[in-house]
């Protein structure tokens, strides 16, 4: 049950940052400020993307919270590191960036620690 | 400048780690839900330590914009990376959960692991309007 959990929170998140990342990237650079927030709010409601980008971000919220309930935080916390290494794959699949070795070194970092956790 | 980027670093690791904790806390003295009912959760908010939690996790998040304001995202993220090891930390002391050696070595790896990606973070395709990768 908390694999299933962990992969719903981190299937979340990530898809959550990707679609934020695809929508504001096709934006264009924002400016913080008063006036940039409100414009951001606006941009917010106009972009289904957006929109779609904060109901997984809650559905990871909540997934969290059923997951430090049922499972110790000493494994809820790092467990949610998984998140590294979906995103360093779909950034390459899906967003085209390049990733570096470094990055690809420490996404596989990432997943042992995970793999360990479990124990 | 430094010493308000450090002091600033230093709030929201604490307010993270405070946040995750009260959060753990409070859900952990929760009545159990069997099913997967999201109106549970949405009742859960309002258990002092639940909400207490998620204020500071909202704090943590606009502390983290400020952070972002006065540091580089690349240095911000594989710094905030010990926050993996904190929470194992909290959890060990503050709710008595059993750290096996494995979870500690597994903890250790994924801090070290983030903190390598994380340290690699720029911009690598093109954008439309745009400055270039610091």
């Amino acid at each position: 049950m908390k694999w299933v959990l962990v992969s719903v929170m981190v299937t979340a998140t990530v898809l959550s940052d990707l679609l934020q990342s695809f929508e504001m990237k096709r934006a264009g650079e924002q400016s913080v400020g008063a006036r940039g927030l409100i414009r951001l709010l606006k941009m917010i409601a106009h972009r289904k993307f957006l929109i779609l980008a904060i109901v997984c971000m809650a559905f990871s919220f909540f997934s969290f919270m059923a997951l430090v309930q049922a499972e110790p935080l000493s494994f809820a916390v790092p467990a949610s590191a998984a998140s590294f290494v979906l995103e360093t794959v779909l950034a390459k699949l899906v967003l085209k960036e390049q990733v570096g070795v470094k990055r690809a070194v420490g996404a596989l970092i990432v997943l042992a620690g995970v793999a360990l956790l479990g124990g | 400048m430094w010493l308000r980027t450090y002091s600033i670093l230093l709030l929201f690791i604490a307010l993270k780690a405070a946040g995750n904790l009260s959060l753990a806390w409070g859900m952990q003295h929760l009545e159990r839900n069997a099913s997967a009912n999201p109106l549970y959760y949405v009742r859960a908010i309002f258990d002092p330590f639940v909400a207490l939690g998620i204020v500071m996790l909202i704090v943590a998040l606009l502390t983290r914009m400020v952070l972002l304001s006065l540091a580089d995202l690349s240095f911000v993220l594989p710094v905030t990376a010990v926050g993996y090891v904190l929470a194992a930390l909290l959890g060990k002391v503050v709710l008595h959960e059993v750290v096996t050696t494995q979870r500690w070595i597994g903890t250790i790896l994924i801090f070290a692991g983030a903190a390598l990606v994380s340290s690699t973070t720029q911009i690598t395709t093109q954008k439309t309007t745009g400055e270039s990768p610091k």
